[in-house]
């Protein structure tokens, strides 16, 4: 059974389609990473995953569970699937400890001790046990991805969705939340990434998956996707993010003055 | 001769000192000291208010203060969410009382609380007495505010801290509890600060009630001391009373406003 299972998916905002009939599906222990300039709807697919954007039409399985159905149990799926966004979004009033145990305590409502066990447990996974005490706001913006990370993991999901997990992040910060990152594939968690680091796509992914436009362009092993692609729209796209200096005035319609 | 920019300042700065220290000798020159001290500062007619200014009117005033605030508190949370709530008719009601509310004097409410409504239900009464219809009376307007106030602290979380919580398999009121009222609460200190603060002034008008000696607040008690000893002292006395309460609370909100401005 695929863990992920995406069929005829459709979203409008408005007027707006932002996906237009998007079929994929994510294997158990596949890293698949979604690639694509933004406003391609990356984005939106993956946070139709866990119902955070409602599909105007299709359907979504996750492990077997229609989330689409409307008498699916969405905070019961959810509970499965932990999700990293651009912002982190780490509780502001609650320690890193309390991020962590906080909704092992009242969604799974494991016991206090265990709950900061796990919790210790998973920031130590991340290589952040000594800041158990701090605040958010005291963290680097590498630290608060990678408790956000810990946070997600402490609910024992089945699968993570990373919603480009490095885009806010300053240059030097990328790294370690990769590091993370790598090391989850690397243990066969099964992973749906949006990301614009096409190094770290190239390297960990089982399976690369190109948007654009609302619709999946193409997919396939990264090796294909990046070093072969076959689609003119892939092309441009990986020439433009892989080696922005030599894109040329004229592919862009330029006309330097007289 | 053509000043320089920089003498041209400084003698403007200087001007601005010697106007406002001629203003204030001006008016302390012309102002009769004897009669004023007379009138404002007897020293015997503010010793006789003593002790009961303290344990019955200046209790009673902070008394009044915090019951209309717990109530309006508790009001204008509840408002604060049919506001937000995603059922239109909650929404039509929140803000229909908030316009209402914010619309009329407390005073008006204060005196249909206390006598419109025994008199429209004899047989009922509002319980906590004079306690209670003051906690209502003034908690009711002070809800609407609240209201407003917790709104926007709500809506000032970022909506990423609801989607993470809901991620986590939280519920959507689990969330509200555990994750967005109490940073949307830490936001709207301050402010509700500012409500108490208005609120103990708002406990003046609460003389309309027919106060006893028992339930008497300051400004009644001042009025009453001014008219049997005939002399404007107790006024002074009470002003200051108001200030014990409202100074430190300003202090505080300068204070969490300070911190608040460091955390972000």
């Amino acid at each position: 059974m695929s863990t992920i299972e995406i069929s005829g998916l459709h979203k409008s905002f408005g007027n707006l389609e932002v996906l237009r009939g998007i079929d994929l599906a994510v294997e158990p222990g596949e890293v698949v990473c979604v690639i694509g300039p933004s406003g391609s709807g990356k984005s939106t697919l993956l946070r139709c995953v866990n119902l955070l954007e409602e599909p105007t039409s299709g359907s979504i399985r996750v492990a077997g569970t229609e989330v689409t159905d409307p008498d699916c149990d969405i905070d019961a799926v959810r509970r499965g699937i932990g999700m990293v966004f651009q912002q982190f979004n780490l509780f502001g009033h609650l320690t890193v400890r309390e991020n962590v145990t906080i909704a092992q305590r009242r969604v799974l409502k494991r016991s206090r001790a265990e709950a900061g066990r796990i919790a210790d447990k998973n920031l130590e996974r991340v290589g952040l046990a000594e800041k158990a005490g701090a605040y958010p706001a005291q963290l680097s913006g590498g630290q608060q991805q990678r408790v956000a990370i810990a946070r997600a993991l402490a609910m024992d999901p089945q699968l993570m969705l990373f919603d480009e997990p490095t885009s806010a992040l300053d240059p030097e910060l990328v790294g370690e939340v990769l590091a993370v990152m790598r090391g989850l594939a690397a243990e066969g968690m099964t992973m749906l990434v949006v990301t614009h680091e096409m190094a770290f796509a190239r390297e960990v992914a089982s399976r690369v998956v190109f948007m654009d436009g609302g619709v999946v362009v193409e997919q396939g092993p990264p090796e294909e996707v990046f070093g072969a692609p076959r689609e003119e729209r892939t092309r441009v796209f990986l020439h433009r993010v892989l080696e922005p200096t030599r894109v040329s005035e004229d592919e862009i319609g330029a006309r330097p003055a007289e | 001769m053509k000043l320089s920019p920089r003498r041209r300042r400084l003698i403007a700065r200087v001007a601005g000192y010697v106007v406002f220290a001629a203003v204030i000798l001006a008016v302390a020159g012309a102002a009769d000291w004897d009669r004023l001290s007379e009138a404002f500062f007897r020293l015997d007619i503010a010793g006789d208010m003593f002790p009961e200014a303290i344990t019955v009117a200046l209790r009673n005033t902070v008394t009044y203060t915090l019951l209309a605030f717990v109530f309006g508190l508790t009001l204008g949370l509840i408002l604060a969410l049919m506001r937000l709530s995603s059922i239109l008719p909650y929404r039509w009601f929140a803000t229909a009382y908030i316009e209402l509310f914010r619309g009329l004097p407390s005073l008006l409410v204060l005196f249909m609380v206390g006598y419109g409504v025994p008199l429209a239900f004899p047989d009922r009464e509002i319980p906590g007495g004079v306690y209670g219809s003051v906690a209502v009376g003034l908690g009711l307007t002070a809800a609407a505010y609240m209201a407003e106030t917790i709104r926007a602290g709500i809506q000032a979380v970022p909506k990423g801290q609801l989607e993470a919580a809901r991620t986590l398999g939280m519920s959507h009121s689990r969330a509200m509890i555990s994750i967005i009222l109490p940073q949307a609460f830490r936001i709207v200190i301050p402010p509700l600060t500012n409500e108490i603060i208005l609120l103990t002034k708002d406990t003046s008008l609460v003389y309309v009630l027919g106060v006893t000696s028992t339930t008497i607040e300051l400004t009644k008690f001042a009025g009453d001391t001014l008219n049997t000893r005939v002399n404007p002292t107790p006024l002074v006395v009470a002003g200051l009373l108001y200030l014990v309460i409202t100074l430190p609370l300003s202090q505080l909100v300068r204070g969490l406003e300070r911190r608040a401005g460091r955390e972000r």
